[in-house]
């Protein structure tokens, strides 16, 4: 093997271990991080880890400060991004029930976030429990939109306005989301 | 007819109505088009040849705010339901509140990846943890009450005082006059005319001493022990000793002249640049 080769492929290692394993509070690994284990060249790391997990249908997700998705970034953006592993193709519902979640609770997640998502990215937090509780029991309402906050999914500022949070714009494709849900015959 | 007070009381009443108005969409996300924005200004223009004290005007300029922050939304709005990405929620809603929970979760599925993170011990983290732990010192041992210090009362002397720099060497006003008798000297010996420049009197071997004599010097000035001259086209200051303390307040309007002592200041007065 080449130096060149097996430096990449340390890095490579190196890279997956910092993305699989948590390390903070929040899951994945911001992009400053990345470059002070791996080098400048990080980017080009994350490509080969991409490739080799494409096989496993997972990949390296980027996912940008503040903003749905960046065409070109730059080092900067990169820096203050956080990347994180995901499912690259579908889960079936059976195998979402196994990720851990009840079907009642991820039903809970598909109408919030779409909600917020036809909404312009934010909807009062009454307005969201009114539409949870025609499916809901009443008392489980209020702790599940509790409960996606505290994952990452949603988040709320003072005014009881809530907002799409990191979560969602890692793991859920909005527009495709709408879309499905639109398509669907009732 | 209508007496000015009750007017001003109904303009105030229409205006807060119109600023309330506008808020409630701007934080509920309702459709901005629900405000009348030429009506509002309209009412707005009504009222203000009626404003007179500051609370109305400000209340008047809050309005207008406002109706501006209503017609931003209304801009927004409008270009976003020209987007491909405009979405009726109310045909949303209406397409989840017919669909059972199944269905909603299988087309969740399709869109949703969750992210892959793993939690698991290693040998490494096991050997800094069991070392962490032999380390440790038992609760009874870090939670042990320290009995408070005693501290006995006893005497200090002056000259103890002195050297924690609490007191001064000499009493202040012994100080001063010391100072004084120190320029009229160095007058008599260095200066031009009744008086001597004011680095010529401040600078000396050391920074800190140059600071101490300047902080002297700035209250012989003030107690009238001396005079400054300054010559601001020259950027020259002398200071002349007066014969006895002269005390001008009340006598003439004082002014604080500030003079700065940068160290870069002092190092040209040691390498003789600055006189």
């Amino acid at each position: 093997m080449s130096k060149r080769k097996a430096t990449y492929a340390s890095k490579v290692k190196r890279a997956t271990h910092m993305l699989f394993y948590k390390r903070h509070t929040k899951p994945g690994v911001k992009g400053w991080e990345l470059r002070k284990a791996l080098g400048s060249d990080y980017p080009k790391v994350l490509k080969v880890l991409d490739d080799y997990l494409k096989e496993l249908d997972l990949k390296v997700q980027t996912v940008f400060e503040n903003e749905k998705s960046v065409e070109k970034p730059s080092p900067e953006q990169l820096d203050k991004a956080r990347f994180l592993i995901t499912l690259r193709g579908q889960l079936t519902p059976k195998e979402a029930k196994m990720v851990g979640w009840r079907i009642d609770d991820l039903a809970g997640l598909a109408i919030a976030v779409s909600h917020i998502v036809a909404n312009k990215g934010k909807a009062p937090r009454k307005e969201v429990e009114d539409l949870l509780r025609e499916k809901l029991p009443d008392w489980k309402v209020g702790p599940n939109i509790d409960r996606y906050i505290r994952y990452g999914y949603l988040t709320q500022d003072e005014s009881e306005q809530l907002y799409l949070d990191w979560r969602t714009r890692a793991e859920v494709d909005q527009k495709a989301l709408v879309d499905l849900l639109l398509r669907t015959e009732a | 007819m209508q007496s000015k007070r009750e007017r001003e009381k109904q303009g105030r009443e229409e205006i807060v109505r119109i600023i309330s108005t506008c808020k409630t969409v701007e934080e509920r996300s309702l459709d901005p088009f629900l405000v009348d924005v030429d009506e509002s200004i309209k009412t707005a223009r009504e009222y203000l040849p009626d404003w007179k004290i500051p609370e109305d005007l400000c209340l008047d300029a809050e309005t207008i705010h406002s109706i501006a922050s209503v017609v931003k939304l209304q801009s927004e709005w409008v270009k976003h339901r020209s987007t491909s990405l405009y979405t009726d929620p109310f045909l949303l809603q209406e397409k989840i509140l017919h669909m059972d929970k199944h269905r909603l979760v299988a087309t969740f599925a399709q869109v949703w990846r969750p992210i892959v993170e793993f939690e698991q011990i290693s040998i490494h983290s096991i050997m800094e943890s069991l070392q962490y732990w032999i380390n440790l010192l038992p609760l009874d041992e870090r939670w042990k009450e320290q009995p408070p210090l005693e501290v006995q009362a006893g005497q200090t002397s002056r000259d103890e005082l002195v050297q924690q720099r609490i007191l001064r060497e000499q009493m202040f006003s012994e100080e001063l006059a010391g100072y004084w008798k120190q320029l009229k000297t160095r007058v008599a010996e260095k200066g031009t005319g009744s008086k001597v420049s004011y680095w010529g009197f401040v600078g000396a071997d050391t920074y800190e001493e140059t600071v101490d004599r300047a902080f002297m010097t700035a209250f012989l000035v003030t107690y009238g022990y001396a005079t400054l001259e300054i010559y601001p086209l020259e950027e020259e200051i002398f200071i002349k000793p007066n014969e006895k303390p002269e005390t001008k307040i009340a006598s003439t309007q004082l002014v604080s002249v500030p003079i700065p002592i940068p160290v870069e200041d002092w190092q040209k007065w040691r390498r003789g640049e600055l006189k």
